[in-house]
């Protein structure tokens, strides 16, 4: 009401062009002042509430439901990033095509593909991670052929526990995967259609899993867990449930660098990163988050829920019990959703306890858990990306519904499903190897952590994950970004380390670099920090 | 009034600033307040969604299609299904196009390689596998499925392994496609009646709308030109942009293969209006003679690969080898971009590694995959030449089929008015009376009523002769009501 206080004051020519629902006809420039009071006075009357039953409650009912109906004919219209013409085959990135470009029927090469598609191709693996990798493949360190090769440490793998995996296979697999109920081989369970998103015995394994790994502090209910080709798929099915396309998700940097592709590639929701800096030990903040969701609205830009990692990628960390608590707070204050990555929570080593989201809508009634959505995966707890395990866990009953439609396009594969069952239902050996696994988790982050140490470059204090985020800042040449990829540079070219620079992550804070240390046997972490060492002596 | 009109001479003398706060010492009257905010709350709840908490458009719509007769049907007989001992009387699933008559042929096969499906001699085999998420796929299990797709078109067209994108079924795949080649708000063209699920998986995430290509019995409800020009006008003119044709060869639900002429028709088409073509030749392995199915990739190669690059091809396991379950589809794409595209995209939907480690050992086996298919083959014409057979013997008509896992029957002469309502009494009535489930060809999309696909694959034969013995029952007594 003030602005239009304001700009319905003289000058009346500005008055008499404007145009709303309840604008009165223009009038002469004396004149328009009073038709503006017309309106004002009313409406003053209603806000010191002097105004009759009538006006009182029909003006701003009115202005309500008009304020709706135009609201939601804006939502409705496309938004304009998704229907730019398609883009040729030789364009250069970076240009993009107007629609009247479009439109002049120019010659355009054969079969153009989407802007979608072409979106994908340009936001393809960053440089980094490339270069990286590539060089890892062409030259592998290997201790005894090849000890000069490149140290991979940018690829999340777990080789310290997989013996007993590996174990297990060798006296179980051979009947594991078969429906023994129909006396022996018996294609028929396995090969026909199964619901799309998985076996509830497969379910009821998992969930009796979850539990395991969470050490009984909170036992998982099997009919709200959809299963996904991955917690990728899991994402994205998500992705899909909670938000529109132009939607974003608020979440905490450094995060994954793949929520950014796993959001946007198809629901084409966009990341809103929160900074989170060292001396907080990174952890997030409410603050940060109201920040951050502030400047999101300000650009038009919708947030429709907090997509975090705990514990967290990259970093490590555990997140606190009263975190939780006040994100809780926050979501429902914004009426937002909760996404938890809780991928790593059988990867924990440290001293502090893990708390999961699912425990904390436990302990405590008051919030919605509508709200709550947990992502799992078998591929880091167990070891086994490649059979494609992952779910969600929806306290949620619509997205529950609505995702298991969606897992039509991402269904694990039915004998890996009845291969996990057996192995999941063997409570022995999945209790052995969560203790097993832990205690290597906690030795090998011990030594590299070390290792570190006595180099000078120090770690966060984590206590999950397979990851090491280490604070190189002092070896960089300038205080940048640029200078963090030289350093990154220099380590692969020099020391034949490929790490994950801190700017892949999106951290706001350069030199930071990610180590993983669990593809690292004990006789590696003294060659690796005699690299280390290669680039202090080129100083 | 008058309190007005002395207002607005208070207010136009004094000016406007401030204005809201004069009114402080009267204070505001609560109960007009309180009216208006309930008012208010009433209106804003009933623009809001069902739920408490917000979802996404998706979530809320129903453009999964889900309600339609297809779906239904499948609900009925999930609720009473029919079993020769337990449940005699039971709902007999023919709706379902699964492929269960080799499946002795694949039990075999493991049965005489356990090293297949286990690793207990290659164990170091195993950790490799487990670990093993790269985008590309197994290059053995890639080689081995080019090598049968080859093996199926008898080897006259090749596949190079590099142009394999493999995804978690063809459900996947086509949606991938979608995504790659189109944008919300444009369409793809399909000849109808078309296999009721696209409605769901090429328009549902991607937002991409369909128009069907009306096809009619009059020619064996074959694609023409004229159609295919039809569809494009009507496209054009609801103001869509047509970024594709996909056809599904041998077709779903006619149960034909599309002659060579019209192959080469389709690709000139697809040409000449600058648009995709995507050949979904899941059943080209249930061909009963080999020698009818001709593939796009034939076509492509005949033409020395000119307009290639907007040739795709899908595929997948789930009919010619009966293993749905197992999640096996792939996108074979002469256009590198698109290539490369569906392969960073099919993070969302990869294939296990020990699934394919498995069928890797079993599709590279030559002697094995020439005896599956040449069995299955025989197989499935002798049930389709049963089905045909015990259909004619109730009076029903069946379009001259020669592929797939079901026939497409003409009802017609049934119905008591030749209408989509009419159709869909009729299949209500054979749900619920003859306790078949079928599907209707309106779910198809089918311009003529009375049309219904009826599958045969997916029961035992002994299933198979209740069901027709049922339809006779059936078409006798509509008869004899007829005639009365």
């Amino acid at each position: 009401m003030n602005p239009e206080a304001e700009a319905k004051a003289p000058p009346a020519d500005e008055e008499a062009t404007s145009a709303g629902p309840l604008a009165f006809p223009p009038v002469s420039a004396r004149g328009g002042g009073a038709a503006a009071m017309r309106l004002i006075v009313p409406l003053q009357g209603i806000v010191q509430g002097r105004g009759g039953l009538v006006l009182g409650s029909l003006i701003p009912c009115a202005l309500f439901y008009f304020l709706q109906i135009y609201l939601k004919r804006n939502r409705s219209s496309p938004s304009p990033s998704s229907s730019s013409p398609p883009a040729d085959e030789a364009e250069l990135p970076g240009i993009v095509r107007t629609l009247s470009r479009a439109s002049l029927g120019s010659a355009r090469s054969p079969a153009a593909v989407s802007s979608r598609a072409v979106s994908v191709a340009k936001s393809s693996d960053s440089a980094a991670y490339f270069v990286g990798y590539k060089k890892c493949s062409e030259d592998p360190y290997h201790p005894l052929d090849n000890p000069d090769g490149v140290i991979q440490l940018g690829l999340a793998e777990n080789h310290l526990s997989f013996d007993l995996i590996e174990g297990w296979f060798a006296t179980n697999s051979k009947n594991s995967w078969f429906d023994e109920r129909q006396g022996g081989l018996n294609i028929n369970g396995l090969a026909t259609y199964q619901p799309s998103d998985g076996l509830m015995e497969l379910k009821m394994a998992i969930a009796g899993f979850m539990g395991q790994v969470v050490q009984g502090s909170v036992s998982f209910n099997p009919s709200r867990i959809i299963l996904t080709a991955g917690a990728t798929s899991a994402i994205e099915i998500l992705s899909f449930c909670l938000g529109d396309h132009g939607n974003g998700f608020l979440v905490p940097s450094p995060y994954y660098p793949g929520y950014d592709r796993n959001t946007k590639w198809t629901a084409g929701i966009e990341v809103i990163p929160v900074p989170c800096r060292s001396t907080d030990n990174f952890s997030f903040s409410i603050a940060a988050l109201e920040r951050a969701y502030d400047q999101a609205k300000k650009r038009g830009v919708k947030v429709r829920a907090v997509l975090f990692s705990n514990p967290s990628n990259p970093v490590g960390n555990l997140l606190q019990r009263k975190l939780l608590h006040d994100l809780l707070d926050f979501a429902t204050e914004k009426n937002i959703h909760v996404i938890a990555d809780e991928v790593f929570a059988g990867s924990t080593y440290g001293n502090e306890e893990f708390v999961s989201m699912a425990e904390i809508l436990n302990s405590d009634d008051e919030f919605d858990r509508s709200r709550v959505h947990i992502i799992y995966s078998l591929s880091k707890d167990l070891s086994v990306p490649g059979f494609r395990t992952g779910l969600i866990y929806s306290f949620n009953d619509q997205v529950l519904s609505v995702a298991s439609k969606l897992t039509r396009f991402s269904s694990i594969s039915a004998p890996t499903q009845r291969l996990l069952i057996s192995m999941l239902t063997d409570s022995d050996f999945i209790t052995r190897y969560i203790k097993v696994n832990r205690s290597r988790l906690r030795a090998m982050h011990a030594l590299f952590v070390d290792g570190l140490k006595q180099l000078g470059i120090k770690c966060v204090k984590s206590g999950g994950g397979f990851y090491c985020w280490a604070d190189m800042s002092q070896f960089m040449k300038s205080y940048s970004e640029k200078g963090e990829f030289e350093l990154w540079k220099e380590l692969l070219d020099l020391a034949k380390i490929n790490a994950t620079p801190g700017t892949a992550c999106h951290c706001i804070e350069p030199g930071w670099f990610r180590f993983c240390f669990t593809t690292l046997t004990e006789k590696d972490v003294p060659v690796i920090m005699e690299r280390f060492k290669r680039i202090f002596d080129s100083r | 009034m008058l309190e007005t009109k002395q207002a607005v001479k208070d207010v136009s003398r004094r000016g406007q600033r401030y204005w809201w706060l004069r009114g402080e010492e009267e204070g505001p009257r609560p109960f007009h307040f309180s009216f208006t905010w309930f008012v208010a709350c009433f209106l804003k709840l009933t623009t809001m969604a069902k739920s408490c908490m917000p979802l996404s458009e998706l979530a809320t719509s129903n453009t999964h299609g889900e309600d339609s007769p297809y779906f239904a049907g499948w609900k009925a007989y999930d609720e009473e299904p029919y079993d020769a001992a337990e449940n005699p009387s039971g709902v007999i699933q023919m709706g379902l196009a699964e492929n269960q008559v080799s499946f002795d042929l694949l039990e075999e096969y493991l049965e005489q390689h356990p090293e297949a499906t286990g690793w207990g001699c290659g164990i170091s085999g195993f950790r490799e596998n487990a670990l093993f998420q790269d985008y590309h796929g197994l290059r053995a299990f890639r080689q081995a499925m080019a090598t049968f797709m080859e093996k199926i078109r008898g080897e006259r067209a090749k596949f190079d392994p590099e142009r394999i994108v493999l995804t978690a079924g063809a459900t996947a795949a086509n949606e991938l496609l979608t995504f790659i080649l189109a944008d919300p708000g444009d369409c793809v063209l399909i000849p109808a009646p078309y296999y009721p699920g696209f409605d769901r998986d090429l328009r549902w995430r991607t937002g991409a709308n369909i128009i069907p290509v009306h096809c009619n019995s009059s020619n064996g409800f074959q694609i023409t030109t004229q159609n295919l020009e039809a569809a494009f006008a009507e496209a054009v003119a609801m103001g869509f942009r047509v970024r594709g044709v996909l056809i599904t060869n041998p077709s779903n639900p006619l149960g034909t293969t599309i002659s060579r002429p019209v192959l080469e028709e389709i690709l000139v088409f697809a040409a000449r209006n600058d648009i995709h073509l995507i050949s979904d030749e899941i059943y080209s392995g249930s061909v009963f003679s080999p020698d009818e199915f001709v593939s796009m990739a034939e076509i492509v190669e005949e033409r020395g690969y000119k307009d290639c690059e907007r040739v795709h091809v899908v595929y997948s396991l789930s009919k010619d080898l009966g293993l749905p379950g197992f999640r096996v589809g792939a996108i074979y794409s002469y256009n590198d971009r698109v290539v490369t595209t569906a392969r960073k995209m099919s993070s969302f939907t990869l294939v296990s590694s020990q699934t394919q480690k498995m069928l890797a050992s079993m599709l590279s086996d030559r002697v094995f995959v020439e005896n599956y298919l040449e069995t299955n083959r025989k197989r499935l014409k002798e049930r389709h030449d049963y089905i045909v057979e015990g259909l004619k013997d109730a009076g029903i008509e069946c379009l001259r089929g020669n592929a797939g896992l079901f026939c497409w029957m003409n009802l017609a002469p049934l119905l008591k008015e030749t209408t989509r309502e009419g159709e869909l009494e009729l299949w209500k009535l054979i749900l619920q009376e003859v306790k078949l489930n079928i599907t209707p060809g309106s779910s198809c999309h089918c311009s003529e009523a009375g049309w219904f696909r009826v599958c045969f694959a997916n029961m035992s034969q002994r299933t198979l002769e209740v069901a027709l013995r049922r339809m006779r029952n059936f078409t006798e007594k509509m008869m004899m009501i007829k005639e009365n």
